[in-house]
């Protein structure tokens, strides 16, 4: 692998630290939820990690659009990095969601507007990554995956408002996470956890990057030997 | 109007080649009518139930159908490389995805209208509501699967497995079209005003208007070499 550069070390030890003291806010600053008990504190990390696969798609949809106009490579990585780092945050909302869910509501799923807006930006971005991994290589598999990725992020507002009035129709009180009356210390860990999260967003953006550097430079590399054996 | 003459030569083109062979709207009636009758057995057509699941069964039918259609609409074109020929037309691309979404919204207005008075002699379901509105809402909802459709169908057969990834990549993104055409159905087989699920109508509206004009901008890039 490609050597980090100085300032990703860097990034990486920040990331260490800010994630270090959101765990102590997480789990020691912050109080103990009253009814919920210890299992509340999975709200720090799903709250998290929605805002950073948002955040990442949003990355992936301005990458995209950056890509179409200028066809530097450079942007198409982006985007293919940011897109599976915002997958894998989707996944653990998806799966902390339930397990916080379970504890608060009772139930493991309710079709309720916000989860299921999570569950079918999941769907969109797993056919982000699919078209990539369908794609003919070269310019073309990147050009198809902008233009879906543009698309994909275009389609979810639509998919929010169509589901939230879906949502309305089928459940009349819409149930909402102890959202209300936050205790300052939980908002104070709250803040901290995401600013965390967003570090690590960025240290995974970064490494990603380097790895799809140097998977470029051993492609070029075995092309040059395969030349000089024939 | 130069550019309308040019989509029509093109959905005349795509009908006529079609129309010769009938193969891709006959395996769309018969798989849609396959649809109907899978769901006469999963869900036992009896009573409420049929009122219950109709409109999501009609829809599910039209996509399932319709998806058969959209891939072959471009993967046909690649087999024989025509597809080359298509795009060295002095045309815009535009022209071609234009003239795409008008043929495969008629063959499946076609394949509707066929399976659709079949879904109700089977189920034994009288149409209630008023008919001008099922049209409409039928009409909307058709766009814009084939209008979305046509445009992932070009993009998937830039890839290896185009007839398995167009309807993963096709149905998220159908999610809302599919809320608003199967409630605005229901509310219509429930005799419901029209006023009652305009809110709906606009939602089908706005998405058809949206996923017409972004693949018009984008389809250059889908189409090129």
């Amino acid at each position: 692998m490609l050597k980090p550069s100085k300032t990703q070390t860097v990034l990486g030890w920040v990331t260490f630290i800010v994630t270090l003291f959101a765990l102590y806010m997480t789990f020691i600053y912050a109080p103990l939820e009253k009814v919920m008990g210890v299992v509340q504190k999975i709200f720090y990390f799903h709250v998290a990690s929605a805002w950073n696969a948002f955040f990442a798609f949003f990355i992936v949809f301005v990458a995209s659009i950056v890509y179409l106009r200028t066809k530097n490579e450079k942007w198409d990585t982006i985007a293919k990095v940011s897109a599976e780092i915002g997958v894998v945050f989707t996944t653990i909302v998806l799966v902390t969601g339930p397990i916080w869910g379970h504890a608060a509501w009772g139930r493991w799923w309710t079709w309720e507007p916000r989860l299921t807006t999570t569950l079918i930006l999941w769907f969109i971005y797993l056919a982000y990554v699919l078209v990539r991994a369908s794609s003919i290589e070269g310019e073309k598999k990147a050009t198809m995956a902008a233009v879906f990725g543009i698309i994909g992020f275009i389609d979810v507002p639509i998919v929010f408002f169509a589901i939230r009035w879906w949502g309305s129709l089928a459940h009349p009180e819409v149930v909402t996470g102890s959202g209300g009356g936050l205790d300052p210390r939980m908002l104070h860990a709250l803040i901290a956890s995401v600013i965390a999260f967003t570090f690590i967003y960025f240290y995974l953006l970064t490494q990603g990057i380097l790895i799809e550097r140097t998977e470029a430079r051993v492609k070029r590399i075995k092309n040059q030997l395969r030349e000089r054996n024939n | 109007m130069r550019f309308l003459a040019k989509v029509a030569n093109i959905v005349w083109k795509d009908l006529v080649a079609e129309f010769r062979t009938k193969e891709m709207i006959s395996a769309m009636m018969i798989f849609s009518v396959l649809v109907i009758v899978m769901f006469a057995f999963a869900f036992k057509p009896v009573g409420d139930t049929v009122k219950a699941v109709s409109p999501g069964i009609i829809w599910v039918a039209f996509t399932f159908s319709g998806i058969l259609g959209l891939n072959r609409s471009f993967v046909n074109e690649k087999q024989n490389e025509t597809l080359t020929g298509l795009m060295l037309t002095p045309v815009d691309r535009t022209a071609i995805y234009f003239g795409k979404v008008i043929t495969n919204f008629i063959i499946m207005a076609v394949t509707e209208a066929i399976s659709l008075p079949l879904f109700f002699i089977m189920f034994d379901y009288g149409v209630a509501g008023s008919i001008l509105h099922l049209i409409l809402i039928i009409f909307l909802g058709t766009l814009g699967f084939v209008s979305i459709g046509t445009f992932l169908a070009a993009l998937s057969a830039n890839t290896r497995a185009s007839e398995i990834l167009l309807p993963i990549i096709l149905f998220p993104i159908l999610i809302p079209l599919m809320i608003g055409a199967v409630q605005s159905t229901a509310m219509i087989f429930d005799q419901k005003a029209f006023v009652e699920f305009a809110g709906w109508v606009k939602l089908l509206a706005v998405y058809d208007i949206i996923f017409l004009v972004v693949p018009f901008i984008l389809f250059d890039y889908v189409l090129e070499v």
